[in-house]
């Protein structure tokens, strides 16, 4: 698996720039041309991100999800899904680095081989920072309605984690 | 939407902060965001610049309609509403790819490029189309065959078996993507009438 990772990058770079000078394209001036997109980019991204982020870290720093969750957790402990792993879940679709902190908290703690860790390591694993990945893309080419992009992403989000607590176990 | 949420979260984390005592948290959150976004933007600048740069070569090669053509029967029954063969679809399978490998530097510059023609195929410029919202889903999603970043975060953690999660979080995530796909369509149809 690692093999095949390690060598897409280089494979895909050989390939696109061979088959460029095979059919006589200025490879070079091609390259740097469609490199100079990336400023653009960049400039009308920064914008939309640094609003989210402002609003994200505002809300993740104030502990309000830790005040939420103990209340939470005597109902979890009901329907037997551990406690800690639910905070990996509220944060895996608002802040990637954030849920990442949080993965690495636990490996720390119960190590990365305990049931809890594969939890939530395949929580964290299974799908992307939805709120980053909509507020990147519609940002950056300028759409203000996004109507319900936000809500089919947040659901199947939440699919994701359920099917994760029904799944896991199999493999345990 | 976005912006009810972007108010919401402000509003709860400014009045959980000053409730608690805790107003320096919040003037330094205030403060830092502005570095943290640059940070992140830094970051990605000048890989994106450089995967653009090699799109490019693909692109005017005729690569990328290649591709295009290719992975149209596959594509096409997700995104009825792209013409046939048109270039969007290589950059969509380009970013699908690079995801499933976990490039998230490659398939994000893929991804913008994409929405870059969907844009161009989008009759209202400030309202998302359809294909461009299944297209978020299936990024949002995050469908990957090798989760790089934990897998050597479990490495780090001297994990018996780093890569095992691998082979669950692809059935989870093909799981949820078809899931994703289907409340996407029957969202559409009911945002329809």
């Amino acid at each position: 698996m690692r093999i095949i990772s390690s060598l897409f990058i280089p494979v895909i770079v050989l390939v696109v720039i061979i088959y460029g000078a095979y059919k006589k394209i200025n490879v070079y001036d091609s390259f740097v041309s469609g490199a100079k997109e990336g400023l653009p980019m960049v400039s009308s991204m920064f914008f939309s991100l640094l609003a989210m982020i402002f609003g994200v870290n505002i809300f993740l720093n104030s502990g309000i999800i830790d005040y939420f969750f103990d209340f939470l957790k005597p109902l979890l402990v009901l329907i037997h899904v551990p406690a800690e792993v639910l905070p990996v879940a509220i944060m895996r679709p608002l802040s990637g680095s954030f849920g990442l902190a949080l993965l690495n908290d636990m490996y720390k703690l119960y190590g990365p081989d305990s049931f809890i860790s594969v939890l939530a390591s395949i929580i964290q694993g299974s799908s992307d920072t939805t709120l980053y990945v909509i507020t990147l893309y519609f940002g950056t080419v300028g759409i203000k309605k996004i109507k319900y992009a936000l809500w089919v992403g947040l659901f199947t989000d939440l699919f994701m984690v359920v099917l994760t607590l029904i799944i896991v176990p199999l493999f345990f | 939407m976005i912006n009810k949420l972007w108010v919401g979260l402000i509003v709860l984390g400014s009045l959980c902060l000053l409730v608690t005592g805790k107003s320096d948290v919040l003037n330094e959150q205030i403060l830092s965001s502005g570095k943290a976004t640059l940070e992140l933007v830094m970051q990605i600048f000048p890989l994106m610049s450089l995967w653009l740069g090699i799109m490019n070569i693909a692109k005017e090669s005729g690569l990328l309609s290649k591709l295009s053509k290719f992975i149209y029967p596959l594509l096409h029954k997700i995104f009825p509403e792209i013409p046939k063969n048109h270039e969007a679809f290589g950059f969509i399978s380009s970013n699908i790819l690079s995801n499933m490998f976990g490039l998230g530097n490659a398939a994000t510059p893929f991804g913008l490029k994409a929405m870059e023609s969907l844009q161009k195929l989008n009759k209202n410029k400030e309202v998302a189309s359809r294909s461009m919202i299944t297209f978020l889903v299936i990024n949002t999603c995050g469908l990957c065959i090798i989760p790089t970043t934990i897998i050597s975060l479990r490495i780090l953690y001297g994990s018996e078996d780093p890569s095992f999660i691998a082979i669950p979080c692809f059935v989870v995530s093909l799981i949820s993507l078809l899931f994703g796909l289907l409340i996407d369509r029957l969202w559409s149809r009911r945002d329809r009438r």
